[in-house]
């Protein structure tokens, strides 16, 4: 088994592990964690690719580390701005979940009249 | 398609591309150096811009052989980037920019800027600009990564639009929103890295020239598809949608439900039709479409069961996002593989009807939440004699919404029935017409308790904005008139259809359309009718009880259902099986 084949491997536990989390974890912070465990799953994806060497006749391809870096930057902003939102949330309504739907009124009879 | 050496250079106004993207931005950068006090007149100045960019571009396109083509720094792909315009990027540009330009005058009109919080505008326009930015990024992005950043900065714009007015139950809704997103774009992100690591090259042109059905490439086809379909709020995947959508101001709900989730249903379209074309496409156009169906059953039948305008109108965005994924089994050809065609057409001039029309009905009932302090459905009664302007607004964007002529809705349906015709798919010619008559009826429900009279009299505890019910107005009188512009330079329409929007056939349609909508609504609407009590309402009412009475049992348990998926896990799932049923499809076929 190579290298890259176990690079491979572990990059696709990760991104299993990480979608795991994002699916059954129920805390908002958890969750949060979770995507970027499941981010870097899909980086190492791409840093494999790029030691495989994409490309016929390079052996590895700089290509996709360019990729990730801008990748990188981007699951840093989508974490940043699901902090601040979940920050917020915890100070106005306190402990801070995703699980209830906004309040509904009460419904009306069902049958007319 | 011409031959890839011509696209591979930048044409004569490529600059123009550049353009679009870079006069948003500009604008964003200047109302963060110039502060809080200007960013209005930044915003208002780069409106009129940004719309002379994007006709420029409608107006230069046919001249140059039908695409423009911008090489970022003159270097060619694969190394390069390119970005790139066909019919489809100019047509979606244009109306990108009359959404954004309506919204934005309504917004300025609408929103007098409040002593204690400047905040609250500096965001929402802020945001515009960026919105408008990730977008036009969108539609000329000329590779797959581009458009993975332009998605996201698509997201990130506007999930903060959702919470601008910084509630407990909208950050909510926002976080649910930028969480499910982000899973979609790692999906999608996941798919081109398989892409890359194959083909050595994310541009879209290179791509489509060497994919073929290899199991590397179905993976990241299902992959991409479903990352796309959980960004565009597809059903099973709509868990986000309804909170997001009702909870945030009119003017940011208006470009949210009508721009927004064009954006990714744009991607999925340039992957679809531009890089997959070589994939076998049968089984996943079913899926899609199936899907589809259920988002118009589902999403038509929990809006008539909503008590509020607003949730209503989200909802309603729920089915006719559904309504657009009937194009996929349309366009396929005879060996069963997607074709650029009529039925690609006809579901992008839906998804342009949808837009305009569903901004201006999300602003009609800002301004009739923001003149009733409510937006209780049966609570309405005499708003159409208060609010003239607003009522008619939202009835002129259901008209168009709903198919009548010669709105760009009855075009796309026209076009789509064409296409089942063609390719002897008439089940699909069934979901088209339930679907026109689920609009009507929940169209119908508002107008009727809308026009009937008061219990007591109406009370407004704001007068709307001329300016801003004009603008409302004007979007959606445009949705009402797209049937009848000449969309042939830029769409694949093969045959003229003006002749057959105007017929006695197309208007016994449109009748039946409108029957069946009121029929819906009657039996699938729990709310009491705003004329209980009439001697000719009780005969009726003696006579459809039964039926009645199975509608709504039938309706409560769609409800039901729909909040099971709206859970967390469950939504986690769903996307989970789309995307191996996706792919399962595709290897079966192979």
């Amino acid at each position: 088994m190579g290298t890259v084949t176990v690079f491979g491997l572990c990059a696709a536990a990760v991104v299993g592990l990480g979608l795991y989390g994002v699916i059954a974890n129920p805390q908002p912070l958890r969750k949060i964690i979770a995507f970027n465990l499941l981010g870097s799953g899909v980086f190492l994806l791409f840093g494999v690719i790029g030691r495989r060497g994409a490309v016929a006749g390079i052996g590895s391809d700089p290509v996709p580390q360019a990729l990730v870096i801008t990748g990188v930057v981007v699951a840093f902003s989508a974490t940043a701005l699901a902090i601040a939102l979940l920050l917020r949330l915890f100070d106005t309504a306190g402990p801070a979940t995703l699980d209830s739907d906004a309040p509904t009124r009460p419904r009306p009879d069902r049958f007319g009249g | 398609m011409p031959a890839p050496a011509t696209l591979l250079a930048t044409t004569a106004d490529g600059h123009l591309l550049v353009l679009s993207i870079v006069v948003p931005v500009a604008g964003v950068l200047l109302s963060f150096v110039l502060s809080e006090r200007y960013v209005r007149q930044i915003a208002l100045a780069v409106m009129p811009v940004g719309a002379a960019i994007a006709m420029a571009i409608l107006l230069a396109l046919p001249r140059g052989d039908g695409f423009i083509v911008y090489l970022l720094g003159a270097w060619s792909p694969p190394l390069g980037v390119a970005l790139r315009a066909d019919g489809l990027s100019a047509v979606m540009l244009a109306a990108t920019a009359i959404i954004i330009c309506a919204v934005g005058v309504y917004a300025a009109a609408d929103s007098p800027p409040a002593a204690g919080s400047r905040r609250v505008p500096f965001a929402f326009w802020v945001l515009l600009m960026a919105i408008w930015a990730a977008l036009n990024t969108i539609f000329v992005g000329g590779d797959l990564f581009t458009l993975y950043v332009a998605l996201e900065l698509l997201t990130f714009a506007a999930v903060p639009l959702v919470s601008l007015e910084g509630r407990a139950d909208t950050l909510r809704a926002a976080l649910r929103y930028l969480l499910f997103a982000l899973v979609g774009s790692v999906f999608y992100l996941m798919g081109t890295a398989l892409l890359y690591g194959l083909y050595g090259t994310l541009d879209i042109l290179l791509l489509s020239h060497r994919v073929s059905a290899e199991p590397g490439v179905l993976i990241a086809a299902a992959l991409m598809t479903s990352g796309l379909l959980a960004k565009t709020a597809l059903f099973p995947l709509h868990l986000w949608l309804p909170p997001a959508h009702a909870g945030a101001p009119a003017a940011a709900s208006a470009i949210l439900s009508g721009l927004v989730v064009k954006g990714s249903f744009f991607i999925l379209l340039r992957l679809w039709f531009d890089v997959l074309l070589a994939l076998p496409g049968f089984a996943a156009a079913q899926i899609l479409a199936t899907l589809g169906a259920g988002a118009i059953v589902v999403g038509s039948i929990v809006a008539l069961r909503q008590d509020r305008l607003k949730l209503l109108v989200a909802y309603s965005t729920l089915a006719q996002i559904g309504y657009l994924f009937l194009l996929f089994p349309l366009a396929l050809d005879g060996q069963g593989r997607l074709d650029t065609g009529p039925a690609l057409a006809g579901g992008l001039i839906q998804a342009i009807s949808h837009a305009t029309a569903k901004a201006a009905m999300f602003m009609a009932v800002g301004s009739i939440y923001a003149g009733l302090g409510h937006d209780r459905i049966t609570g309405i009664g005499g708003t159409a004699r208060a609010l003239p302007l607003s009522v008619m607004t939202f009835a002129l964007a259901g008209f168009a919404l709903m198919g009548l002529q010669p709105g760009g809705a009855s075009l796309a349906k026209e076009l789509l029935l064409l296409e089942t015709a063609r390719t002897g798919q008439w089940w699909w010619a069934g979901a088209l017409q339930f679907g026109g008559m689920f609009t009507a009826a929940y169209v119908l429900l508002v107008l009727v308790h809308a026009l009937s009279p008061p219990d007591q009299p109406v009370a407004l505890a704001a007068r709307p904005r001329r300016g801003s019910d004009l603008a409302a107005l004007a979007l959606a009188l445009c949705s009402l008139l797209l049937g009848l512009l000449p969309w042939q330079p830029y769409l694949p329409i093969p045959y003229a259809l003006e002749s057959k929007l105007f017929g006695v056939e197309s208007l016994v349609k449109s009748l039946i359309t409108v029957l069946g909508g009121t029929a819906l609504a009657i039996l699938l609407s729990p709310w009491p009718h705003p004329l209980v009590g009439t001697m000719a309402w009780k005969d009726l009412a003696r006579v459809l009880g039964p039926f009645r009475r199975a509608g709504l049992g039938l309706g409560g348990l769609v409800e039901r259902g729909d909040r099971v998926l709206r859970q967390w896990p469950v939504a986690g799932i769903c996307m989970l099986a789309v995307t191996v049923l996706l792919a399962a499809s595709m290897f079966g076929a192979d």
